[in-house]
């Protein structure tokens, strides 16, 4: 066995993997493709990348995973186990409106605890209130809070019901470009302590080289795998690097953007 | 010159009503009773025993066919605004039904109920129904796609997500429409006591033309519904202002 093996995240065990994955659905009478022969494999613990142009399907195949949506062809499986539906191991995190407005900052976190007894329950909603820094506001209602706070707290209340699976949908896309950093670094800092599965689309190429471990390239639509770029610099990363550079440089390539403006 | 909020509409109305008796003793005669007339007409009523009375009649008959409404088409509504396929089958129903006033359905109420309460009740009932049906009918569709799946992910049953997810997410808009169509229910119910009922606010008012052209207690008659109907709103309101029912103004 070999020691570099171990130490890289896809090292560790097998978790998700997606074989031949199609999805064609029916607009108009006309059979349109969204996803088409997707291959993946994600490890345990690994922070995954999705990028694309807008509307390609990215948050297609990330409903398609988290079992929101059944493809029409290829498989999901979880732990070598087929994805039949929603389930509470795997949290998916929307961009908009994902907490529940009627729910104290509590009250969201302790949503999918109910069978957990009391005590138990507040140790935990404790905390995840915690982990995403929102002492202070745990009988605030969301629209006491601001755009990245409720951001957090469904993050928080994801993690409170202890997922292996993480999947993120574009989940910082309505927040300001301050916020948005600041956001990056408190998921880095929550992956980094609950070293969790991560699935995170997004159509911003920076957050996705200062994050993931491998970044998904897929094309416009139906989206196929352009390509796996491995994001080989150790966090904390300096984006001003050389290599930073060049991998972002190589992602727009990928995406076929220019990098002159 | 700062006025407490309430003042100023207490003010405006007194006003109104100096302005009221100033014209009236300006120009006396048979067009209109003076606000003094009208004190004089319900402090008559009271004195006969007939004012609480009378309140108390229409209140009756308001809470009951408002209430068999909410109770009926409420769940109805949300029933049919879950699945689709239902809605499609009554929609044209309701279509066809929800413009006739309910004033149509007098002569139908004296034939089924004869005169009497029964009869008023379903008057106030077949007014509220349609109403709330489509309120709670909205208000599913309304609900944002994103609760419904965050409540599934979480892995709810059926039932912990109608109480958990579906009720918490229509409250809000079931209360907006309950609070207008009680509004709907008071002004129904003085039509439905001019024909088939002897007591109530809507029999003073007819009973009192009849009985000796009492203006004063006509005017006196509309006076107090418009009252009764300001305080069952306020009553509403402050329903709505509970904070955890509170949440769909605030939130974007």
């Amino acid at each position: 066995m070999s020691a570099e093996a171990v130490m890289t995240p896809a090292g560790a065990g097998l978790k998700l993997r997606v074989q031949h994955l199609g999805m064609v659905y029916e607009r108009d009478g006309e059979a349109v493709s969204a996803l088409e022969d997707i291959n993946l494999e994600v490890s345990e613990g690994e922070f995954v990348c999705i990028v694309g142009p807008s509307g390609c399907g990215k948050s297609t195949l990330l409903n398609v995973l988290a079992g929101f949506l059944s493809s029409t062809s290829g498989s999901v499986t979880i732990d070598g186990e087929a994805v039949s539906g929603p389930d509470p191991r795997r949290i998916l995190v929307f961009q908009e409106r994902g907490v529940f407005p009627w729910l104290t900052v509590e009250g969201n976190i302790g949503f999918g605890l109910s069978k957990l007894p009391r005590a138990q329950r507040e140790e935990r909603i404790a905390h995840y209130v915690q982990t995403v820094r929102l002492q202070g506001f745990e009988n605030a209602y969301p629209s006491d809070l601001s755009g990245g706070m409720k951001q957090r707290l469904q993050v928080a209340r994801a993690l409170a019901v202890n997922p292996d699976i993480l999947y993120l949908d574009e989940p910082f896309g309505a927040l300001d470009s301050i916020t948005r950093v600041i956001m990056r670094g408190e998921l880095l800092r929550i992956w980094q302590t609950e070293r969790r599965t991560i699935l995170f689309v997004t159509h911003d190429i920076d957050e996705a080289v200062q994050m993931a471990d491998r970044v998904v390239v897929l094309s416009s639509r139906p989206a196929r795998i352009k390509d796996i770029l491995t994001i080989d610099i150790p966090h904390p990363r300096n984006i001003s690097s050389p290599r930073y550079l060049e991998l972002r440089d190589e992602l727009l390539k990928q995406i076929g953007l220019a990098y002159e403006i | 010159m700062k006025l407490p909020v309430w003042l100023r509409p207490v003010l405006f109305i007194a006003a109104l009503l100096a302005v009221w008796q100033i014209a009236i003793d300006r120009q006396p005669g048979q067009l209109l009773p003076g606000p003094i007339g009208v004190a004089h007409g319900i402090f008559d009523l009271a004195q006969h025993g007939l004012l609480l009375k009378y309140i108390v009649a229409s209140l009756f008959r308001v809470t009951w066919g408002f209430g068999l409404a909410a109770l009926l088409a409420i769940p109805l509504g949300l029933t049919l605004g879950w699945y689709r396929r239902g809605e499609m089958a009554f929609y044209p129903l309701i279509e066809v039904f929800r413009p006739i006033s309910p004033l149509a359905w007098i002569p139908v109420a004296i034939l089924w109920f004869g005169v009497g309460d029964l009869a008023a009740i379903f008057l106030i009932f077949v007014a509220c129904f349609f109403p709330l049906l489509l309120t709670a009918m909205s208000a599913v569709h309304n609900i944002p796609a994103v609760y419904f799946n965050a409540g599934r992910n979480f892995g709810l049953s059926s039932g912990a997500f109608v109480s958990r997810v579906l009720y918490p997410a229509v409250v809000p808009q079931l209360l907006t429409g309950l609070r207008l169509t009680l509004g709907i229910a008071w002004l129904v119910v003085v039509a439905a006591e001019m024909i088939s009922v002897n007591s109530g606010l809507g029999f003073l008012i007819v009973d009192a033309r009849n009985a000796g052209n009492r203006y004063d207690l006509v005017v006196a008659g509309m006076v107090i519904i418009g009252a009764i109907g300001l305080l069952l709103d306020l009553a509403m309101r402050s329903l709505e202002r509970v904070r955890s029912f509170h949440w769909s103004s605030s939130e974007d």
